[in-house]
């Protein structure tokens, strides 16, 4: 392929895109070897903070490569400008499919409410900010040396969903005095009240009374450990707000997966079948290559026990939008998360189409079940709860600085897996200097206190 | 290949992706906490009693990536989950997370397959860890025949042979001759300066350490095996810190021959045990090659201490021969039971000897965990200091 012909080609696929209804940010390609793509999935972001865990990712990646699994073709990260990474392996059709693709992803990131919302928390910049923090912490681990940092980064990484998306990502301290509860003028009883024979208000009732911390169970692990531990550093109160920060970024990528990986394979599809200037062959190409990239199942097997999001977003969004209507698909998009998308728009109707069903998995055995609709919602939702984490909120900090925390047994089902739960605290201990409590359920359901050290 | 560019800005940055991979600098990281916690938990892979065996100088340990932890939900009797495929309710198959089989898993498993590591150590490396800080006990130089000597380097000359040239030390002579900056620096013969090497002399710490080795019928495969692992580790180890140490392999029933090194590690006998016979062959040997004046005498004797009762006055005796020349005498008594005691025969022996004032320690050997307790009870300085011996 001559790169003039590409660079032509998107131009007029961004000229279509746009005539068709979509709109974005200017998106920036840039073309990179297989092994930074394989980088960038693992981490994230183009450039992260250094730790063991993602050199973990990475030989995962490395051995799901080896056995063929995932061939990645493009990373995009939501911005102004976007930024677009391709695989310089790609060939030219790959390339027309991707930057299609690639516009799709853009318009979602652009027009989605969460989307909107995290963005302008986190500026549109998070590309250059996740740069950022890894040089900061570059920084510290010269400063500080490697195993500090890695502490922090130990228990950082770990509260690392623990976020509050509906907090502010700049977040003020708790108040730090209760505030007078207001009088309300026109009751009855303070009216006559008033009225009686005034005596000495008792002496020192002005004294503003202490305000507890947290004020209210608080979800946010990462801003609660930065703000409020005992005896941190100033430098790894950064890190854990840097840590934060990135999860902010992260969140509406992980919560509109379907949807979004479902709107750019739509988009790509449709912009290739109207796009009369792509050469028979290449447009031939491309499309065997859609035809993988949202393939249901893998090839070699006939039931799957979990599903593609590709597949799964461009089915309910080719069905949307014969049903709904360009104008309403396009409301669907700025205003669902997976959870919305998934509850209001995977029908009966489809489901049966699409074979999805819902089983269980006991002692090795999977059984198929019944079909029941708001059910298999759930299924295909479950792991996206609360960013796919348990709920752990800290409850309380006693007097000598101990932290209590509190894991929502009732709301998850069930309890903590105990073995990881300690080791978490282990990680959290170091950091906050104190001892760290943790309740959650065993499995007879009976209440259990972990604690480190 | 063709490398497409933003059609928008032409891309001229640099390329630093293609120098530096982070991932690879991230999974060194992790390989080197592995390597932290392969150290640390080192006993457990000394265990391993298969290294005796083979001549090779690295030992391959299977080992879990580690894990970053996160809070998760336990693992639930019975999960649901949502999939695709032609099935109907009520449909029953095996759980391919569970039968191990990667055949049926879709785009996003349900379970990410464990991967174990295969770690190469080098025994020399797990020899230099195990023996930081352990030393033979009650060391003494000894007058002998034999004095060490060593090359040591000492000084600069200005003649040498090529390999010793000291480039840094040549460069600041060319520096100070050349004292006023600007010139283009140009090396002359009188700059270099080679490294010298003195020849220094220091009196031997001659030692020869006997192995003795109860193979009677009473010791089953696996006690001989113990007490095989733990005097693989001991003779690494003293190999490593000693230069001129001198091993001694004997091996005893009711008779007691010697060996050389790799027989002793394969030998296997049967019959009773008479440990009078074993003390007696090492007396012989000290006699012949080791007078105690010259050498540091060590004795290291494993058995499952089931000495045969009418050897008691015979091996009693054999053994404070042996004290009387030795810097230290050790016992490893390998124990199929649980009791850490020591109360049999021949770790009766042993107590009267420390009773008396000998230098002399026991150690009850019951695992292949222990073998490194072992180790460190004989030769680490602390260990022994806090023993009082």
């Amino acid at each position: 392929m001559s790169e003039a012909t590409w660079q032509d080609y998107v131009q007029r696929i961004e000229e279509l895109a746009t005539r068709s209804g979509l709109s974005f940010h200017r998106v920036e390609f840039e073309a990179v070897p297989d092994s930074f793509m394989m980088e960038i999935a693992v981490y994230g972001l183009p450039v992260r903070m250094p730790h063991w865990s993602f050199g973990l990712r990475y030989i995962y990646q490395l051995i799901q490569r080896h056995m063929g699994h995932s061939r990645l073709f493009e990373v995009v990260f939501p911005g102004n400008p976007g930024h677009a990474y391709l695989a310089s392996g790609n060939g030219l059709a790959e390339n027309v499919l991707v930057t299609a693709h690639v516009l799709g992803h853009a318009d979602f990131s652009r027009n989605n409410l969460l989307f909107q919302r995290c963005q302008r928390q986190v500026s549109e910049h998070i590309v250059e900010h996740a740069a950022n923090h890894a040089r900061q912490i570059q920084q510290a681990i010269e400063t500080q040396g490697m195993e500090r940092v890695e502490t922090v980064l130990d228990a950082a990484l770990a509260l690392e969903q623990h976020i509050d998306v509906d907090q502010e990502l700049r977040r003020p301290r708790y108040p730090q005095y209760i505030e007078a509860v207001k009088v309300i003028a026109d009751d009855q009883f303070r009216k006559r009240f008033a009225a009686l024979e005034p005596t000495a208000a008792p002496a020192g009732a002005e004294i503003k009374k202490r305000a507890p911390v947290p004020p209210h169970p608080e979800r946010d692990l990462l801003w609660f450990v930065a703000q409020y531990a005992p005896e941190m550093e100033s430098w790894e109160r950064d890190i854990f707000l840097a840590v934060r920060e990135e999860s902010f970024y992260f969140y509406p990528v992980f919560a509109t997966q379907i949807m979004n990986e479902g709107w750019a394979s739509y988009w790509h599809a449709r912009l290739l079948r109207e796009a009369d200037f792509i050469p028979q062959q290449a447009y031939l190409d491309a499309v065997k290559c859609h035809s993988d990239v949202v393939r249901p199942v893998a090839a070699d097997s006939q039931v799957a026990l979990g599903l593609n999001p590709y597949h799964l977003g461009f089915s309910m969004w080719e069905k949307i939008v014969e049903e709904e209507g360009m104008d309403g698909a396009l409301a669907i998009r700025a205003q669902d998360d997976d959870f919305g998308f998934i509850r209001n728009h995977l029908t009966r109707e489809l489901a049966d189409e699409l074979e999805l069903f819902r089983y269980s998995a006991r002692d090795g055995q999977i059984r198929v079940l019944e079909p029941d609709l708001n059910a298999l919602h759930e299924a295909i939702l479950a792991p996206k709860y609360n960013f796919g984490a348990p709920t752990v909120v800290a409850q309380h900090i006693r007097a000598d600085g101990t932290l209590e925390l509190v894991h929502d047994h009732t709301l998850d089902g069930r309890g903590l897996d105990l073995e990881r739960s300690r080791r978490v605290l282990d990680y959290l201990q170091r950091v906050w200097r104190r001892p760290v409590l943790l309740t959650t359920v065993n499995q007879a359901g009976l209440v259990l206190e972990l604690t480190a050290p | 290949m063709n490398m497409p560019t933003d059609p928008h800005q032409p891309l001229d940055a640099a390329r630093w992706y293609d120098l530096f991979s982070r991932g690879a600098r991230d999974w060194l990281r992790h390989d080197e906490k592995v390597r932290e916690s392969v150290r640390k938990h080192l006993p457990q892979i000394v265990a391993g009693g298969d290294l005796i065996t083979g001549g090779a100088r690295t030992v391959r340990v299977p080992m879990k990536m580690l894990e970053h932890y996160h809070f998760r939900l336990r693992r639930p009797e019975e999960s649901q989950g949502a999939g695709q495929g032609k099935v109907k309710p009520g449909d029953v198959f095996a759980d391919p997370a569970q039968t191990g089989g990667s055949g049926e898993k879709g785009p996003g498993g349900r379970e990410e397959g464990e991967v174990q590591l295969l770690l190469e150590l080098k025994i020399d490396d797990i020899v230099d860890w195990l023996w930081e800080e352990m030393q033979l006990p009650n060391l003494k130089a000894r007058a002998g025949p034999s004095e060490e000597s060593e090359w040591v380097r000492e000084g600069w000359d200005r003649r040498g042979a090529r390999s010793r040239l000291d480039r840094r030390r040549s460069f600041k002579e060319l520096v100070k001759r050349r004292g006023a900056p600007g010139a283009i620096p140009t090396f002359t013969d009188e700059d270099l300066r080679y490294r010298q090497l003195a020849r220094r002399r220091r009196p031997a710490m001659r030692a020869a350490v006997f192995f003795l080795l109860d193979v009677s019928g009473s010791m089953s495969d696996r006690d001989r095996k113990l007490a095989k692992t733990f005097f693989f580790w001991t003779v690494q180890g003293l190999r490593r810190e000693y230069r001129s140490l001198e091993t001694v392999f004997v091996a005893h029933t009711t008779e007691a021959w010697e060996f050389s090194e790799p027989e002793f590690f394969q030998v296997s006998g049967s019959g009773g045990t008479v440990a009078s016979t074993g003390f007696a062959k090492v007396r012989e040997i000290i006699q012949d090659r080791y007078h105690p004046a010259t050498c540091n005498i060590y004795l290291f004797y494993a058995s499952d201490g089931d000495n045969s009762v009418g050897d008691s006055a015979e091996a009693r005796e054999g053994l404070a021969a042996i004290a009387a020349d030795a810097c230290f005498t050790g016992y490893v008594e390998v124990s199929t039971g649980l009791s850490r005691q020591l109360d049999t025969e021949t770790g009766r022996l042993f107590a009267e000897l420390a009773a008396a004032g000998g230098a002399t320690g026991s150690y009850a050997l019951i695992d292949f965990e222990d073998v490194w307790g072992a180790v460190r009870h004989f030769f680490s300085a602390e260990s022994r200091a806090a023993e009082g011996a």
